[in-house]
């Protein structure tokens, strides 16, 4: 027998404890299948964030720490300063990264720190059941936005990897997604693509991926692919965003 | 000859891998399992006709679908 798709060393049999449909599943496996294909699950360490994703520790088959909410970039910081050998990657969402962790990921990406970053922007903030996050689109109805986000109250989408992508310290940021097959393959190449950065001591690699949240969004997981092509790409258009190697 | 296994305890009935399959092979069951969701099932008639593309797999939030050939 010939395995053609499979299930990833990288990954524990355990079961994922998301809602159907989500995204978050798909991008666990992608990390796990671009660990493997490095042959680095010995000396990965994962940061896992605060929100949905809090227990990835329990679904990846290599080292993960937690760190408290936003705070995974300062945990990375240390981790890969002081086994400057090993690969540390944060896995982050909107809530986590663009809000109340805004400060770390901004001097973590300005020191040029040589660590990857799996930002799942999801626009709202899933764990908690579906407040307006920073990345939440104008006219988006949430518990604390019920008529909509409205940019006099509450700002605009924020777009934090163009943000993040003015600053020197950056090597590489590319935003993907998750809603159908060939963009999957995409964000795979991009994931690869920010591993590869760090063990060839590239500096900072950030990849943003536009990912399902069905139960937030309130529609089916099939409607939930439409509304990231609908809804979310035209506000957050995919590609690279900055990629020092191609600029030198 | 390809296989197509889709785990039935993983599964969460998200219709995804429905959706995508360019072959119509993958339907959702009747059967509930312990998790209380109608997971996806091939048609076994149908098993033949897949092109081994992958897109299922690639969707699938839970990779509960492996593809194999025998
Ligand atoms: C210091 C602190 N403040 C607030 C919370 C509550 N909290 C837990 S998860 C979460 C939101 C997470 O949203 P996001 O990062 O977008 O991830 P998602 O759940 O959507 O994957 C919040 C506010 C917390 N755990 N700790
Ligand atoms: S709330 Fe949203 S992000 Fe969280 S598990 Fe459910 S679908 Fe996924
Ligand atoms: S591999 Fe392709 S053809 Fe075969 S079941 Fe999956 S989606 Fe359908
Ligand atoms: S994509 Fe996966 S979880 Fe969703 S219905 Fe198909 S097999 Fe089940």
């Amino acid at each position: 027998m010939k395995k053609l798709f499979s299930y990833p060393d990288s990954l524990k049999k355990a079961r994922f404890s998301y809602c159907p449909g989500c995204g978050h599943g798909i991008v666990h496996r992608l990390l796990a299948e671009v660990i493997d294909e490095f042959k680095i699950r010995e000396k990965t360490i994962g940061i896992a964030p605060v929100g949905c994703a809090v227990f990835a520790y329990h679904y990846w088959n290599f080292d993960v720490t937690e760190a408290a909410h936003g705070r995974p970039p300062a945990v990375a910081t240390g981790i890969k300063r002081v086994l400057p050998d090993r690969i540390v990657f944060t896995y982050q969402g909107d809530g986590d990264l663009a809000s109340i962790g805004a400060a770390e990921i901004l001097h973590a990406a300005n020191r040029g720190e040589n660590i990857t970053v799996i930002f799942i922007n999801n626009a709202i903030y899933g764990m908690t059941g579906g407040q307006m996050a920073p990345t939440t689109l104008i006219g988006q109805k949430t518990w604390t936005s019920p008529g909509g986000r409205k940019a006099e109250l509450s700002g605009y989408p924020m777009k934090i990897s163009e943000a993040l992508g003015q600053l020197d310290g950056v090597h590489y940021i590319e935003r993907v997604a998750v809603n159908n097959p060939e963009n999957v393959l995409k964000a795979k190449k991009a994931i690869k693509k920010a591993f590869k950065n760090q063990i060839a001591n590239k500096g900072f690699s950030l990849v943003e991926v536009l990912s399902m949240c069905p139960v937030g969004w309130a529609v089916t997981s099939v409607e939930a692919l439409r509304w990231i092509e609908e809804k979310l790409i035209p506000v957050y258009p995919l590609g690279v965003i900055r990629d020092k190697s191609k600029s030198t | 000859m390809i296989k197509i296994n889709i785990d039935q305890e993983r599964c969460k009935g998200c219709r995804l891998c429905v959706i995508v399959c360019p072959k119509d092979i993958i339907i959702m069951s009747e059967h509930l399992n312990s998790a209380g969701y109608h997971p996806a099932i091939k048609i076994e008639e149908k098993e033949k006709d897949c092109i081994a593309c992958g897109k299922c797999y690639q969707m699938c939030p839970e990779v509960a679908i492996e593809i194999n050939k025998e």
